[in-house]
């Protein structure tokens, strides 16, 4: 069943908290990836996984730059989640 | 009319086999000069920090004068003929594996074999990063098949020659420096059963930025090695564990009965990310060797081997998971005894 973008927000938030230790509150839809959580390629693609896996989506390398912010992921999330 | 043989098939011998074989010797060579950080940087806009936190690299070596290619095959060979206690001059087969040896035409190998007095079959692989891993694979296999008795396996690099000082994603992570392997004849098995493979869907991840031919008739500036760092760390990570893993299952190893695990150096996020996802335990010693030689291709693996060897790190006799991955896109991972 799809989810909610609140519901895959908090899962992205805690999936964010696994890999760079952020706290979940500060994983907020208008926020960068890059400028404001500071989070590099390379941990952007661990969290592409676990969230291919969580949400049962998958996210092409060619998506991936263009979810720049945190709201732009679970948008793609939502739109593509079975 | 039917053409008819003359009915001498049968008469026919093959080659006689031998049970198995295993990796007799290791050495390495590391160019002399040792390329900190702090040269890279302002080339492309970054820190020390910066490089540490994306690579693990924290140095590099890049070769110079008298340290070509062939130069530093030779330099690798040297001792790990003397720890399998073979003569250069008493090889049966020559492998190099390498993506940096400037001809097009010949092969490195035969030059490497000229330099031991050897006129034995020499030839090179084009594999990239994942180059000696395939050489181990193929030098078990004509061992155990009978066509060598011993045979010299080289992984070796001058990437500086093949890498843009400017392109952010690639200007500090490659290094120079040379690998060696000796695959002998042996009573009890040392070499197990390989997993290779290739994805050539892939193959602009990484590759050379324009061809021989368009540099040629475009007049482009010398080509480099290009990749594409996402696609390529996702491939490695969450495609190379599960080979990796897949290594151990057909050599009827767990992960429990390692003693060390020995990826290709391409990165030391790749190198920790791939020991999670195979859930080693803490006592198994994983090769961190890119800190200080950087990514040498081909070079990576017997170059991190030889480290753990002659440091102590890895006890002689045990066993080690290795696995090459990179360019083509092409990997090959096996379980080996150390040497």
């Amino acid at each position: 069943m799809a989810q909610s973008e609140q519901e895959i927000l908090a899962g992205l938030a805690e999936i964010v908290n696994e890999e760079t230790g952020l706290e979940p509150s500060e994983v907020q839809s208008d926020k960068s990836f890059t400028d404001d959580l500071d989070i590099d390629s390379l941990s952007m693609m661990t969290i592409v996984v676990n969230a291919e896996e969580k949400f049962g989506v998958r996210i092409p390398d060619d998506e991936v730059k263009n979810l720049s912010t945190v709201g732009d992921a679970v948008g793609f999330i939502a739109k593509n989640q079975a | 009319m039917t053409v008819t043989s003359k009915g001498f098939a049968a008469a026919l011998r093959s080659a006689t086999p031998w049970q198995h074989a295993r990796i007799s010797g290791i050495g390495g060579y590391r160019p002399r000069r040792v390329v900190p950080n702090s040269e890279i940087v302002e080339r492309i806009d970054s820190s020390d920090e910066w490089i540490r936190e994306r690579s693990g690299i924290i140095e590099r070596r890049w070769a110079g004068d008298g340290e070509s290619v062939i130069d530093m095959s030779v330099f690798a060979a040297e001792p790990a003929l003397e720890m399998a206690g073979v003569k250069g001059s008493d090889l049966d087969a020559i492998l190099v594996a390498t993506v940096s040896w400037p001809y097009q035409t010949p092969a490195a190998a035969p030059l490497v074999a000229e330099r031991f007095g050897s006129t034995a079959m020499a030839v090179d692989i084009s594999a990239a990063c994942a180059g000696y891993c395939h050489g181990i694979t193929m030098a078990n296999d004509m061992v155990r098949g009978g066509s060598a008795e011993n045979v010299l396996v080289v992984g070796v690099e001058r990437l500086s020659d093949f890498t843009s000082r400017d392109d952010r994603g690639t200007a500090f992570i490659f290094g120079d420096g040379a690998g060696a392997a000796v695959v002998s004849r042996s009573e009890t098995p040392g070499i197990g059963p390989t997993i290779w493979g290739s994805d050539g869907e892939k193959w602009e991840a990484i590759s050379q930025t324009e061809s021989w031919i368009d540099v040629h008739e475009q007049k482009l500036d010398w080509p480099h090695i290009g990749m594409q760092g996402q696609t390529v760390f996702r491939w490695a990570v969450w495609g190379m564990a599960p080979v990796a893993q897949r290594a151990l299952d057909a050599a009827g190893v767990t992960v429990d009965q390692l003693d060390a695990f020995i990826p290709h150096q391409a990165n030391v996020r790749i190198v920790d990310a791939m020991a999670k996802q195979l859930g080693l335990p803490d006592d198994v010693a994983v090769a961190r060797d890119i800190a200080y030689t950087g990514n040498t291709s081909a070079a990576s693996v017997p170059l991190a081997m030889e480290r753990m060897v002659r440091q102590g790190e890895i006890p002689r006799g045990g066993l080690a998971l290795q696995i090459g991955f990179g360019a083509g896109l092409s990997y090959a991972a096996q379980v080996v005894t150390i040497p």
